[in-house]
């Protein structure tokens, strides 16, 4: 995808693979971000840690980032460096095993594992990601383990692993590319088509199994967790539509009526009123297959225990569908959406990533243009009705994070 | 294969602005930038954590979050709904040598978002509820700062680095302690004294010519009066002069929380540039010695990194990282011999363009939001920095030399007074460190910190 925006004189360059820890094999997980680590470690021909300091040398910015459905890798280079962008993407996509070692590889697992103990094991709350999806997702779906994976799978990673998920995800036909910013468009074809038309397309990606789920829950679930912190916390989750689906518009808008800013639902009145909450948030994970989760994330104030903390939180959701959503609240919510949509755009590397994304999760690039008037066209009416289907008790999962030595809430 | 050359470059400007002031003495700095219908309103007051009443640590802080929490017209919670009907919503917060409030607002509703935020500032109420809360909150928050490694590391490191007499020792929002006895009165008390017109800059970046911005201002604040006073206290005298070490106990964390460093220099110093260019070198960039030696050579950990903390007053220098704590000596012992190389030899020419070629070819990746504009040209009034700085940046970068950057490391890193702070497992790491022999070693609780 060509996005052209000549203002300033930088250029973004955007790749989406379709692959994610949704694929990893049982026993490896965390294997598709350790790999998207050994990405950054040379290619035929580049050097090891070569490919970080050509982009900054070019003046650039540079990461990667994995999540359950896809792994991006992004640069931000002065307009003038675009092919050296575009060639190291190439290079890396149709070349990378010639530079795998085993070296490589146990010295970026060790990395990774530090990675995990500064993300999550030394952090207040930090095994949430992972206890929310194990929740919310039976043990035979694809979302159910761990995104930045257990110690001990990482320790399991070989070179053949590398090898064989290299093959078979990290294809043309896998991938997307984003180009936004200032560039030449028929140079940028010209250079896309130099570097990445020779390198032949995959065999097919092995399809996700066991993907679809029913669209609740069912019964309630809870899992409560001791931890290292001085604050109760409690996340509630709710399944709920898949990212880019109609209804998901208006899970989306009732995640920022209860619980985007400070004049959110949750934030009046156990913030602001009963001041039972130190924080409270409502977001969803925006999943595109299978089913997404809507949760909810309130923090205790001191002096309240995780029981009356859960209490509070169950009693805003009963509130919430008992009253339904007002229309100045799907208002403010529609607004406060659209204007960071809008405020976003302003970002070459966020256009890019973006347009991406459409691409791959919904097929369809030109959604990004879509977006405002998709969230201005959901009506209050159709916002109550997700709240009634899909917040009631038979659809809640609830994660509660105590202090050591509390024992059970 | 040959990888490909850059091809022509092209120029790029810091967006031109206009500086112009109203007759109570409020300045106002305007920035047109027309790329998408978006303005972003950023005030910078003078009302700093270093200017607070001595017992009062936090206060700076308390009232910036106050602003928000209604005037004298309308309470918080329909402020905040006021603002949000618009498509945004308040920021506010204080630092060391600021406070800054701002909001960005599609261009079509500045007028009346512009109307609230200007009351804000001229009309607070500070009611008792909403103090009381907010100190609350901030109270609940120091309680969690025992849990989280990596701002208890922080926060411990500052104190072990300044005096206790010091203002940089404390936490910039207080401690439990000085934040437990703020009062409302105190609040608005360091309102009156410290918010004024002669003492706030109104920055303004986006979609709209600097005469619409003006009669925007006009139009709500010229009014406005007041002085406020300039009192600063003393913060950045050293604990110590010499090595010291010092252990934060926390049994239970799975990794070391590291920190290393001393009292730096004063944003205003006219070594800045060489020692920017030296700090990227040394631990600023991925590629830094420190971050390819500790990652990338040894595995110790996910990430290392050395940077200055720019403040009017010294800010601290810190090299900063989470290891494996079974090679937490090892990796202090690496990040030592690293800033003796800095200090022993020039570095490479390959070395000095790495990091000159990235901090000039980044300059324009910065500024591609208007909030990021904004708060660039809020440090320009902050740190009264020229009015060319953003046009004169990348030559300064550009004129640094390898000479350059060991004078700065030899003038600015002093090993001999390196002080040294982890925070994790005792009885994993108490041997390894004090066989190190790097400094004397004490012992702390995490309480205490």
């Amino acid at each position: 995808m060509l996005s052209e925006d000549k203002t300033t004189p930088i250029v973004a360059v955007n790749l989406w693979y379709h692959v994610g820890s949704a694929n990893e094999r049982p026993g490896r997980t965390g294997f598709a971000h350790l790999f998207e680590h050994m990405l950054f470690q040379g290619s035929e021909h580049v050097e090891a840690n070569e490919h970080f300091e050509l982009v900054q040398r070019a003046g650039g910015t540079l990461n990667g980032s994995t999540w359950l459905e896809r792994t991006n890798y992004f640069e931000t280079v002065p307009s003038n460096q675009l092919a050296l962008a575009l060639w190291l993407e190439a290079d890396r996509m149709g070349a990378l095993l010639p530079a795998m070692t085993q070296k490589k590889l146990d010295t970026q697992r060790d990395v990774v594992k530090n990675e995990r103990r500064w993300s999550v094991d030394n952090q207040p709350y930090g095994t949430c990601w992972e206890k929310l999806q194990e929740l919310a997702y039976p043990e035979s779906h694809p979302f159910h383990h761990s995104l930045i994976g257990s110690m001990e799978d990482l320790s399991e990673a070989s070179l053949d692993d590398i090898a064989q998920f290299f093959r078979t995800y990290y294809t043309p036909d896998n991938a997307v590319l984003s180009i936004a910013g200032d560039f030449d468009r028929d140079e940028a074809r010209m250079l896309v088509e130099k570097y990445f038309g020779p390198i032949p397309a995959g065999t097919g990606i092995p399809p996700l199994v066991n993907i679809d789920l029913p669209a609740k829950f069912g019964s309630p679930r809870r899992n409560v967790v001791e931890d290292d912190v001085s604050l109760p916390r409690v996340y509630m989750a709710f399944r709920s539509p898949v990212f880019g689906s109609d209804e998901y518009y208006a899970a989306s808008v009732t995640a920022a009526i209860m619980g985007m800013r400070r004049g959110s639902r949750l934030y009046r009145s156990l913030v602001r009123e009963r001041q039972t909450a130190a924080d409270a948030t409502a977001f969803t994970f925006d999943l595109a297959k299978g089913a997404d989760i809507f949760v909810i994330d309130v923090t205790a104030r001191p002096e309240i225990s995780a029981e009356r903390l859960e209490e509070e939180v169950t009693r805003e959701v009963e509130l919430l569908r008992a009253e339904g959503a007002s229309q100045s609240e799907v208002e403010r919510a529609v607004v406060l959406i659209q204007t960071d949509i809008i405020t976003a755009m302003q970002t070459a590397s966020e256009r890019a990533d973006r347009l991406s994304m459409f691409a791959t999760l919904l097929g369809d690039p030109e959604l990004i243009n879509e977006q405002a008037s998709r969230y201005a066209a959901v009506t209050t009416k159709r916002v109550n009705r997700f709240i009634h289907d899909r917040l009631g008790p038979d659809n809640r999962a609830t994660l509660v994070y105590v202090p050591r030595s509390q024992g059970a809430a | 294969m040959t990888r490909p050359a850059a091809g022509p470059s092209r120029d790029y400007h810091f967006p031109k602005f206009e500086i112009r002031s109203l007759s109570n003495g409020l300045r106002l700095i305007v920035a047109p930038v027309h790329k998408l219908p978006v303005v972003t309103v950023l005030a910078v007051v003078d009302a700093t954590a270093v200017s607070e009443p001595a017992g009062k640590e936090g206060v700076a802080e308390l009232t910036a979050k106050a602003l928000r929490e209604g005037t004298t017209e309308i309470d918080g919670a329909h402020l905040t709904l006021e603002f949000e009907k618009l498509g945004t919503s308040l920021e506010a917060g204080a630092d060391w040598d600021s406070t800054v409030a701002s909001m960005t607002v599609i261009r079509d509703k500045i007028e009346p978002a512009f109307a609230l935020f200007a009351t804000v500032l001229t009309s607070p109420a500070f009611r008792d509820d909403d103090i009381e809360r907010l100190r609350a909150e901030r109270l609940a928050e120091r309680l969690q700062v025992i849990d989280e490694p990596r701002g208890l590391a922080d926060e411990a490191f500052s104190r072990f680095v300044y005096s206790d007499s010091s203002r940089f020792a404390e936490p910039m929002s207080g401690s439990t302690r000085s934040v437990g006895g703020i009062t409302r009165d105190d609040v608005a008390a360091f309102y009156d004294n410290h918010y004024s017109p002669a003492g706030t800059t109104l920055i303004m970046v986006g979609d709209l010519t600097a005469d619409d911005a003006e009669q925007i201002v006009r139009d709500a604040l010229a009014s406005w009066s007041g002085n406020g006073s300039m009192a600063v206290v003393a913060a950045d005298a050293a604990a110590r002069s010499s090595r010291a070490v010092q252990i934060v106990s926390k049994p239970e964390a799975a990794q070391s929380e590291l920190r290393l460093g001393h009292v730096g220099v004063p944003r205003t110093h006219p070594d800045y540039f060489a020692i920017v260019v030296m700090n990227a070198v040394l631990g600023g960039l991925f590629s830094s010695r420190i971050n390819l030696n500790l990652r990338e050579a040894h595995g110790y950990t996910y990430g290392a990194s050395s940077y200055y903390d720019w403040r009017r007053q010294a800010g601290p220098f810190v090299v900063s990282t989470a290891v494996q704590s079974e090679v937490t000596a090892e990796a202090i012992a690496e990040v030592l011999k690293e800033i003796d190389r800095m200090r022993s030899e020039e570095i490479g020419e390959d070395e000095l363009t790495l990091a000159t070629n990235y901090l000039e070819g980044v300059f324009p990746i910065r500024y591609e939001t208007t909030a990021a504009i904004a708060s660039a040209l809020a440090n320009m009034v902050i740190f009264e920095l020229p009015e060319t700085y953003y046009d004169t940046y990348r030559s300064n970068i550009g004129a640094v030399t390898t000479s350059d950057v060991l004078t700065a490391a030899k003038s600015h890193v002093q090993p001999e007074s390196l002080q040294i702070v982890v925070v994790g497992n005792p009885s994993v790491l108490e041997g390894p460190i004090t066989a190190l022999d790097a400094g004397p070693l004490t012992l702390r609780d995490p309480a205490d910190a």
